[in-house]
């Protein structure tokens, strides 16, 4: 019999959980709810006696100074409430809280329960309020629980059996007998082929079908088929399966390397691989110019992208996305996000360890007040399950989150972007080869190690190969488990050290197949032995084990000597670990089933057997005309619009609840100032706290120029992360970067007519990537792409705007001479760095005015780049006050941040700032204050200093345009003339408001 | 002078062990071991070799029923390999051999929960107050400023007057049992670290208080003065550039946290 311990919070004690709820029932759902209380439930299937379930109710789950536990009773017996909604888990979802219940339940009563059953956790909440059914319906599915993962029982007080309570309900998925291996049989129409694609979220084209087809006509493939006892003509569901998977676009990245022909007018160019010509293609020739200069130790290769540090450390650093689970699943999304990406840097080389995490998300408002499509969930709900899945994700592993932003479009309402960043730092040498070198040798065994596997999580890889539809499959949800994984990657660092094993790499998308399957590539095949797997349950198709995305597992290359050694360190760390096969040199990817075979893949068709696609990319721009620059009436008025803008206005309600400075290093934070909430450009983080030496991360991101010229776009976004990092003291000549395109589908088709222009825009932002970093000297040294961010439902279609994330990772000789944002002193100088130019096209100034078209930033590389420089020369000479970036809002904006975040003022005489002319009249007031023109900074400079950075800056485009004052106050002249005087603290709030939840 | 070895438990979702060993070091300490709590339970390590216990922050288990309560119950139900001891008597043991022990954030929460803090009457493993959500219901991550009560026999925070730590935390409101046991505490001085405003008083308000502690209780500890648990994180301001305002004010290179260290090991040499 199931039994239950419920847990409430004491009479007269706080409900921190109920009143926040209660709180977003009000705000988020607009339903007047007067009171919210929570039960914690705990609900086991093992056969516990009733003083064991006494003692688990009074001194386990229960704090006794607040809390109080009833076993099999009703915790809301005597509560006044009006609805009881509770909320657990769907079976087979990773219920934390259900697992370490049962493993503190094992500890406590000196037995191990694991074989017997589990624990299952779920929340009860009691809302007092005049609602309805409809209303707690909606308060349940809307935003206490996902119905992908989640179940929930609604009662109203009247219904409550108040002896009993609730029924206890074991959401436990049963162990069920295994499913055969099935052979298809792909002799069969196209149409057909097509159709089996779709059916089971292959997402293969026709062409590549036909590959695989042909593959198994092949005599000799026949053969050797035959004699391992497989069907010879046909593949089976395993061997479809992998094969869907690591062709798909999101292991093989097929659009990035395939060939286009790029139409401009009547100019035709053809393009062989975007990758190998523009990312690739730079950083070969930037590490080429670089010489003996060149920092990048690992590129391409592997989970992330390897540089210097110093002598005895290298730098790792990785991005990724998570869009498709985040949009279904924002919290789960988000979570599995961020602990997924912490497996790369793990998995990189010979493991590192983790030092920070990035996150950077786009969504569409929060206060969207339209209808939502059908299977979107709302833009707040995505937001903050979002926020919550990297807080969770991140704060529990220990690694600081140091750098991010939040960009907002309608856009995103159709898939929003979750991009999750990690860094880690890797020993320049392990048993005396260097650190980022790996090799799994023939003979040596596989081991798995972490979770478990279920079936969460099939098909990951190819559902994000696909848009978003009405049938995309919810197995492609699942929870994360840092504490897990934290275990894992605790051990691993201690097994790395005692040199244990040969390779490492983690299972993300693909799961076993494409882990094992990466690694086998060194030795030249591997035997995977299914059945020795360990499940979260029985019952799952071998070819499911095999693909399954289950998190918290890395994969391993264990020599047979020291795998006795590398299990008993597992085991005294309470790590599983497990031999589930070996590497080979047979050239094939073979995989057995209680000693069956169920798949035999040549390892070369497998990896290089992908027919390569054909595209048409035709651009032509959209701007047909450029727009009127507004007038602005009212200063005052402007500036607190602009600066409450969603992509300018603080985002410190999400920065604060993540933990930014855990590990002990943080130097440039991203709140500082002198009420600590000024917003800083990058950060800086000292990963060894014996020496000053320290890792700049910043990033740049600017989705909205694609709406003029994706190249203007990505640009911009390089630009951006540079100047971030040149402000806070970061040397433009060690640094690194790491591209993230996020597409909408750029494959034309009938039912995605403007593919050949999405092309066209993805052709254009490679281009600016590879002159960007080229003239910059800035080598990509990791990347990924994501590129079909749509929503299709019904006659809807959402399409994100082409968005490329850039980030930057680099070396700082001497934390001590960073600079931040906040003027600091009145009296010291204020300076307008760089050249202002009319350049409001898709500015915010504009957006605010529902305007977009007018020229977008232009990104002058050169200029730009002797001023980045001779910059960092003047931080080194510590000449700098304050220094702050020029970015969306433009001018204005950084002068109000400057100055709030210094509690201080600014005096500002525009005519003095550099800027171009328009037309042969200099610029208006409204041009050169909301111009997005990139390369600029404000930067404040004490009265004594001023001598030695004008000559640190001398050559460079820069003027001495007022000073910071006491009186808290922006006040902008114009020549003798007088713009306004704008109270700080007004515009302060007007930047505060926006987003404080 | 007797050497002063210092142990930081790591594992199960420990986060702060490395700037906590580097504060030791920072400190004087000769030895400071990280050391996997499984290491412990294994036998390998042994905590009556060690003077100095640290207990750093994180999240134990998650804190998935509730902040360090798995943990707790795992230090006093968990056996130790080849002794028949548990963790909690080793503690015990150490607290009784006149050693030091200082919990931070999650380590404080175990204290707390363990019954080790604040042991009125010298009551051990006696739950007299717990650590639970803040206020708001959220995680935060902030820098406040707290005081010292120069009458505590808190051997850590001798001599301090004021200074900036950070918290990061979700669960950092200190809960007494009863207004009774709230009293002793009070009147013992065993609340030693409060939450100060910018006046210096002991604040309730939020953000200077950030979590909604009675009267501002940021730390706590016991009769003897040395076991010590707060919910700031010393460990994170060992060098100025860890202060949010190091590039507008002229600050110490040495970070203020380290004080509580450096009372520690001080105190130990002496003992």
């Amino acid at each position: 019999m199931p039994q239950r311990i419920e847990v409430r919070i004491k009479e007269g004690r706080f409900d921190a959980l109920g009143a926040k709820i209660a709180g977003r029932i009000r705000e988020d759902l607009g339903i007047p709810v007067k009171n919210v209380q929570s039960v914690q439930v705990y609900t086991t299937d093992i056969d516990l006696k009733p003083d064991e379930m006494d003692i688990l109710a009074a001194q386990t789950f229960c704090d006794a100074v607040i809390q109080e536990a009833f076993v099999n009773g009703c915790a809301a017996a005597d509560r006044d409430f009006d609805w009881l909604i509770e909320v657990g888990f769907l079976p087979g979802v990773t219920d934390n809280v259900g697992r370490t219940a049962g493993e503190t339940a094992g500890i406590r009563l000196g037995r191990d329960l694991r074989a017997q059953g589990g624990f299952h956790s779920s929340i009860q909440y009691l809302i007092q309020g005049d609602l309805d059914r409809d209303q707690a319906e909606k308060i349940a599915g809307d935003l206490l629980a996902n119905g992908l993962i989640q179940r929930w029982t609604i009662i109203s007080t009247n219904e409550l059996d108040r002896e009993k309570g609730m029924k206890a309900y074991v959401p436990k998925v049963a162990d069920t007998q295994t499913p055969p291996t099935e052979t298809i049989d792909l002799e069969i129409s196209d149409d057909e082929l097509v159709n089996l694609s779709k059916s089971k979220t292959l997402a293969l084209s026709l062409k590549e079908m036909h590959a695989i087809r042909d593959h198994y006509r092949d005599k000799k493939v026949r053969a050797q088929r035959g004699s391992l006892g497989l069907a010879p003509d046909k593949p089976t569901d395993a061997e479809l399966e992998v094969l869907a998977q690591t062709w798909s676009e999101h292991c093989k990245h097929k659009i990035f390397a395939s060939d286009i022909t790029y139409y401009e007018g009547d100019h035709a160019e053809e393009i062989d691989s975007l990758f190998d010509t523009y990312v690739k293609g730079s950083t070969e020739k930037i590490r080429k110019e670089k010489g003996d200069r060149d920092f990048c130790q690992s590129v391409f290769v592997d989970n992330a992208g390897v540089i210097r540090f110093n002598d005895e450390w290298s730098l790792v650093m990785k991005v990724e996305t998570h869009n498709s689970p985040s949009a279904l699943d924002p919290y789960g999304g988000a979570l599995t996000g961020i602990v997924g990406v912490n497996r790369d840097p793990f998995g990189t080389g010979m493991g590192s360890k983790l030092i920070f995490n990035t996150d950077v998300f786009c969504f569409a408002s929060p206060f969207w007040d339209k209808p939502i499509p059908r299977r979107l969930l709302h833009p707040k709900r995505i937001f903050e399950g979002v926020r919550e899945g990297v807080e969770h994700g991140g704060n529990k592993s220990g690694i600081p989150t140091v750098n991010g932003s939040i960009v907002f479009d309608e856009r995103y309402a159709g898939k929003p972007l979750v991009f999750c960043g990690t860094g880690g730092l890797l020993p320049a040498e392990v048993n005396g080869k260097p650190g980022w070198e790996k090799h799994a040798k023939s003979g040596d065994l596989v081991v798995m190690t972490g979770g478990r596997i279920g079936a969460d999580g099939i098909h990951g890889a190819t559902f994000s190969s696909e848009l978003l539809h009405e049938d995309s499959p919810a197995t492609a949800v699942q929870i994360g488990d840092p504490i897990t994984q934290k275990r894992m990657t605790d051990f691993l660092l201690v097994a790395r050290d005692m040199a244990l094993y040969n390779s490492i790499t983690d299972n993300g998308a693909g799961g076993l197949a494409s882990s094992i399957g990466e690694m086998a590539q060194d030795s030249g095949g591997c035997e995977i032995y299914l059945d020795k797997a360990p499940l979260k349950y029985a019952g799952l198709a071998p070819w499911m084990i095999l693909l399954s995305e289950s998190q918290e597992r890395m994969t391993l290359a264990v020599p047979k000597e020291n795998i006795d050694e590398f299990f008993a360190l597992a085991k005294s760390m309470d790590v599983e670990a497990t031999i589930v096969g070996k590497y080979t040199d047979s050239g094939y990817f073979n995989v057995f089933f209680d000693e069956k075979a169920i798949a035999s893949l040549p390892m070369e068709f497998l990896h290089d057997g992908l027919p390569r696609m054909e595209l048409t990319a035709r651009w032509q721009s959209p701007v047909t005309h450029l727009e009127e620059v507004p007038k602005v009436a009212n200063w005052a008025d402007a500036f607190k619009r602009i600066l409450g803008r969603l992509n300018v206005c603080s985002k410190e309600y999400v920065v604060r609840q993540y933990d930014h400075e855990v590990q002990g290093g943080s130097v440039v934070k991203p709140l500082c100032g002198a009420m600590l909430d000024g917003p800083s450009d990058a950060a800086v983080y000292r990963p060894l706290l014996h020496t000053m030496e320290a890792v700049v991360v910043s990033h740049g991101l600017c989705p909205r120029y694609s709406d003029i010229d994706a190249y203007d776009m990505a640009a911009n976004a390089v630009d951006e992360a540079l100047r971030n990092a040149v402000a806070v003291g970061g040397n433009p000549r060690h640094m690194a970067g790491l591209d993230n395109f996020c597409w909408c589908d750029p494959v034309a088709a009938p039912d995605n007519p403007d593919g050949e222009y999405k092309l066209a825009q993805l052709v254009r932002a490679n281009r600016a990537l590879y002159d960007a970093t080229v003239a910059y000297g800035i080598p990509c040294i990791s990347g990924k792409d994501s590129m079909k961010n749509d929503y299709r439902v019904g006659d809807v279609k959402i399409s994100i705007p082409p968005t490329l994330l850039f980030s930057l990772v680099g070396k700082i000789e001497d934390a001590s001479k960073c600079v931040t944002m906040d003027a600091k002193k009145s009296g010291d100088v204020l300076y307008i760095l760089g050249t202002t130019r009319p350049e409001l096209g898709a500015s915010e100034y504009f957006a605010e005015f529902g305007l977009l078209y007018g020229e977008a930033p232009r990104v002058r590389y050169d200029e730009n780049f002797q001023l980045y420089t001779q910059l960092h020369r003047a931080v080194l000479g510590r000449c700098i006050a304050s220094c702050h970036d020029l970015s969306d809002g433009g001018l204005a904006v950084a002068l109000a941040e400057t100055a709030f975040a210094g509690n201080l003022g600014l005096s500002l005489d525009l005519s003095l700032v550099p800027s171009t002319e328009q037309s042969g009249r200099p610029m208006s007031p409204e041009e050169i204050l909301f111009s997005e023109s990139a390369g600029r900074f404000v930067a404040t400079v004490r009265p004594d200093k001023v001598h030695d950075f004008e000559k640190a800056m001398e050559g460079c485009v820069f003027a001495r345009a007022g000073q910071v004052t006491e009186i808290k106050e922006l006040k902008i002249t114009q020549g003798k003339s007088d713009l306004c005087v704008l109270p700080v603290d007004d515009l302060k709030a007007a930047w505060k408001n926006t987003l404080d939840f | 002078m007797p050497k002063i070895r210092s142990i930081i438990i790591s594992g199960n979702g420990v986060n702060c062990e490395y700037e906590m060993a580097h504060a030791n070091m920072m400190a004087g300490a000769d030895a400071a071991d990280i050391v996997s709590i499984y290491e412990l339970l294994a036998g390998k390590k042994k905590l009556d070799e060690y003077q100095f216990l640290n207990l750093p922050g994180g999240f134990m288990d998650g804190d998935d029923l509730g902040a360090a309560k798995a943990g707790a119950t795992r230090y006093q139900y968990a056996k130790v390999e080849g002794t028949g001891e548990i963790l909690s008597d080793m503690l015990k043991r150490f607290i009784d051999d006149g050693k030091c022990i200082i919990g931070v954030c999650n380590g404080f929460q175990l204290l707390i929960k363990l019954g080790l803090l604040p042991a009125i009457d010298g009551k051990y493993f006696t739950q007299f107050a717990t650590l639970t959500e803040n206020d708001r219901g959220r995680f935060e991550d902030r820098w406040v400023r707290v005081s010292y009560d120069e009458h505590s026999p808190c051997v850590f925070t001798k001599n301090l007057d004021v200074m900036d730590l950070p918290v990061r935390h979700g669960e950092g409101k200190f809960v007494p049992a009863t207004m009774d046991i709230y009293e002793a505490m009070k009147k013992k001085h065993l609340v030693p670290m409060r939450y100060v405003d910018e006046e210096g008083n002991p604040s309730e308000k939020y953000p200077a208080n950030p979590n909604g502690s009675i009267e501002g209780v940021a730390g706590v500890c016991d009769e003897s003065g040395r076991v010590f648990g707060l919910m700031p994180h010393p460990e994170a301001y060992l060098h100025k550039t860890n202060h949010p305002k190091w590039t507008r004010e002229e600050l110490p290179t040495k970070g203020q946290g380290l004080r509580l260290f450096e009372n520690a090991v001080e105190y130990l040499r002496k003992a």
